[in-house]
């Protein structure tokens, strides 16, 4: 009996630990690399399908992103299949929900996912892409990047130039200069293409709009907001009324780390601290102090608790992709990956509204490019070209999707639409307001080590904002955090 | 019938005299597989880590710079007092190590004593040693996981605290006391159930008789347990004491996903380990990385020794060593 009982418990044991190992392996963010299995077989259902339908409205027909792409074709002597890299599964989504069945036949494709915290990405496509051209047998053949890094593969020789895969000029008149600019080499290559572009806004509560300000309408809050000192006294002002103006520390990093006046490394390899970085310091110290903030850190769980249903938090800086892709889902009550849906009713779907806050930015972007060595030019230009570049695709994408898509004559004409209005957005049309801050953004100041920098500027002033360490100490550990990862850089003297 | 049988296998094994060198050659051809794994697996990288601790050798993004021949650069910057140093990662480690170690050496020695005690009699033994023992089935980074949701600023903990503290939380991470506590507690849940099954098996070596011969001389529970049991298991106590040592030294994936592998506040729960993986991870750095290794190696050894000189052998079997050694010197000597 006794010995029935040990049994019972050492086998429930070793199942709550195995458990336990799963539940890791999908949270932990320090995972490494998860390959996901090619799949014909798969079914289409998937967060994004199925969100698609409610999340935006007017329009004159159903848009429907996937009937515009035309079934790809397979030249003579490539591959039959696709190996792609990139760091989570928002364009894995994509590609299976719209491309997938565009494939030619017979032509399978494999995901390999790394996640992109504390550069582990560029980790492994600085190990696997200068070795391509050798991988005859599987090479890589498409791969995603950041702006944060972008400028590190573009002008090594592990990308091919654009136009070798049968992209033209014509086809990228109609992108924002930016999104090519900085993926241009030196020689004037185009490297890589994007199918979105990133401006950045201020996404605010409805309801604590309305408490703290008299009004949730996004001219007159826009009004209240528009410089730094006037958001300083409505975050004074939400605090009385016991919300937050921000949820944590990194909240406004991006309104000032894009606008800085010099990259983070100089031609001397010495890392330059930027005015405006310092005034992200300052300010979110005051704002930590004053306890205008939840003391939170970015993707923590207590942020992303922050933007759920009934937190106090007046609102969220973000640019395209963060409010379609990231606010909405987090908005609702019922997850999506519990089986709620987008759409109004669960949680506060539908009471956020958007203005262009204090400042102008950007924050992120993605770039498709095609890996040199790749055994399938032609089908990655295909996939390329109908993603980034093909306009009947694009509009209906960023209806279905509420995405900010790379083309400035579609988005004006959906800017101009009075029908169009985003679902999750109480029906305000905030491409609208996009089209206006879009051409602003500028990614002249990217380096190479931006994602690292970024990252453990965070990571060292979260503990000057949490009181645990004076300034200095933390820009002395911002420092040795950086050279470790790049021994070649340098305190400035 | 069956003695004929014996009678008739018996002189086999002795048809050659002195057996063993027949088989001599067997013990070679089974050590060759422990052999190579050991030499292309850990010797080759013991050595090579040794010799690229001399040179500047990192990656850049796509590029690699040197291998540069740099002399004891890398070891200087590993000692250098005005960065992040040997010394308090030592230290760092050490602390946290010692937090788990020494409340988990006394639980265990009383469970292992109650659980030996045929005199307490306890029902469901069994059970216990189960239970003790499970925390130790879970993957250390998972465990560190389900501390760091519990902890977390807006887990259960402080969802109690909240009440009590005007609805503001404890940020256990911000401060190096509860983030230290929190990285022993875990070290101590983990390894308290082995550390008593270990002090079980050698507590139970003891002869009874001797146990009952103190008795009957009129010895209290509490002389028999620190003038019988405690001496006679040294040998177990100093075994555990070296292994948890070795294992504290090498102290990583609690504290790095406990906190987010920052080893904050101000790198004061940053461990040696943590800091040799910071620079291999992302960009390696293969010069000093191989550097912190060496060092490391060094520390271990120390340590080791320390512990091994100063509290396994007892003084009188090494007396008896040492004798023993100079008979022998002075025998070999008159050989001479």
């Amino acid at each position: 009996m006794k010995k029935r009982i040990l049994a019972a418990l050492l086998a429930s044991a070793t199942l709550i630990s195995i458990a336990g190992c799963e539940s890791t392996a999908t949270t932990s963010s320090t995972g490494g690399t998860e390959s996901t299995a090619d799949s014909t077989a798969e079914s289409t259902a998937d967060s994004t399908a199925e969100s698609s339908t409610e999340e935006s409205t007017g329009g004159d027909e159903t848009p429907d992103p996937a009937k515009h792409i035309d079934k790809m074709t397979l030249a003579e002597g490539e591959g039959t299949h696709l190996n792609i890299y990139v760091w989570n599964d928002e364009w894995k989504d994509y590609f299976e929900t719209y491309l997938k069945d565009k494939l030619p036949d017979g032509v399978t494709y494999d995901f390999t996912i790394t996640p992109s915290d504390d550069g582990a990405y560029q980790t492994k496509l600085d190990t696997d892409l200068p070795k391509n051209t050798q991988n005859t047998s599987d090479p890589i053949d498409l791969f995603l990047f950041e702006a944060d890094y972008c400028t590190k593969y573009v002008d090594a020789d592990v990308t091919l130039d654009v136009k070798d895969l049968g992209i033209t000029d014509e086809d990228m008149a109609n992108m924002y200069k930016y999104t090519t600019d900085v993926v241009t080499s030196s020689d004037g290559k185009v490297k890589g293409l994007s199918w979105q572009a990133t401006p950045g806004l201020f996404a605010y509560r409805t309801r604590i709009a309305e408490d703290v300000l008299g009004t949730s309408d996004p001219d007159e809050v826009q009004e209240a907001l528009s410089d730094w000192t006037k958001f300083n006294d409505v975050a004074a002002k939400a605090q009385e009324k016991g919300y937050k103006m921000l949820s944590g520390y990194d909240d406004a990093y991006r309104v000032f780390s894009n606008n800085v006046s010099a990259p983070w490394v100089n031609e001397n390899n010495e890392i330059i601290i930027d005015d405006q970085l310092m005034a992200w310091v300052d300010q979110t110290k005051d704002y930590t102090d004053k306890g205008y903030n939840n003391k939170t850190t970015l993707w923590a769980d207590a942020w992303t608790a922050d933007q759920g249903p009934g937190a106090n938090v007046f609102g969220f800086f973000y640019s395209t992709w963060g409010i379609n892709f990231t606010l909405a889902g987090n908005s609702l009550e019922t997850k999506t990956d519990k089986g709620g849906k987008l759409e109004v009713g669960n949680g506060e779907y539908g009471e956020w509204k958007v203005c262009y806050g204090p400042q102008s930015y950007f924050w992120g972007g993605t770039w498709l490019a095609a890996a040199n060595g790749t055994d399938n030019k032609q089908l990655v230009g295909q996939i390329m070209k109908d993603f980034c570049c093909n306009a009947d695709f694009l509009k209906d994408f960023s209806k279905v999707t509420s995405d900010y898509v790379n083309n400035d004559s579609i988005m004006k004409e959906i800017a101009a639409d009075p029908e169009y209005g985003s679902a999750f957005l109480g029906g305000q049309n905030h491409i609208a307001l996009f089209v206006d801050v879009a051409p602003d953004i500028s990614m002249d100041k990217c380096t190479k080590y931006d994602q690292i920098c970024n990252e453990k500027f965070q990571s060292a002033f979260k503990e000057y904002f949490a009181g645990s360490v004076d300034k200095d100490t933390a820009l002395n550990n911002f420092y040795t955090l950086v050279i470790e990862a790049y021994p070649e850089l340098k305190k400035p003297a | 019938m069956a003695q004929q049988v014996a009678v008739e296998k018996a002189p086999t094994p002795k048809k050659k005299g002195g057996g063993i060198g027949k088989y001599k050659k067997w013990g070679y051809i089974f050590m060759i597989p422990f052999t190579v794994v050991f030499l292309v697996f850990q010797a080759w990288p013991l050595i090579q880590t040794f010799y690229y601790s001399v040179f500047e050798y990192f990656r850049s993004g796509l590029d690699y710079i040197g291998p540069n021949f740099v002399g004891l650069d890398n070891f200087a910057s590993i000692f250098d007092f005005s960065k992040v140093n040997i010394f308090g990662l030592t230290y760092n480690t050490l602390v946290m190590w010692a937090i788990g170690f020494i409340p988990q050496i006394i639980i265990s020695l009383l469970f292992a004593y109650w659980f030996t005690n045929v005199r307490l009699r306890l029902k469901c033994l069994g059970l216990f040693k189960t239970i003790i023992y499970m925390p130790n089935l879970i993957m250390a980074s998972a465990f560190a996981m389900l501390i760091f949701s519990i902890f977390s600023d807006i887990g259960p903990v402080n969802d109690i605290i909240k009440i009590f503290n005007n609805g503001e939380p404890f940020r256990f991470l911000d401060y190096t006391y509860s983030t230290m506590g929190l990285v022993g507690l875990m070290n101590f849940m983990m390894w308290f159930g082995n550390t008593t099954i270990l002090l079980m098996a050698a507590m139970m070596g003891i002869n009874e008789s001797v146990i009952e011969a103190a008795e009957i001389d009129g010895a209290n529970s509490g002389q028999i347990f620190w003038k019988i049991t405690l001496p006679l298991i040294r040998p177990i106590l100093v075994y555990v004491l070296i292994t948890s040592l070795i294992g504290g030294l090498q102290m990583y994936d609690v504290p790095q996903i406990l906190t987010n592998g920052t080893g904050g506040p101000n790198f004061t729960t940053r461990t040696l380990i943590m800091y040799l993986s910071s620079n291999i991870s992302g960009n390696p750095n293969y010069g000093l990385a191989g550097a912190i290794s060496v060092v490391i190696f060094i520390i271990c050894a120390a340590l080791s020794l320390i512990v091994y000189y100063g509290f396994a052998a007892d003084k009188t079997s090494r007396e008896a060593n040492k004798a023993a050694k100079a008979a022998l010197k002075a025998e070999k000597r008159r050989g001479v």
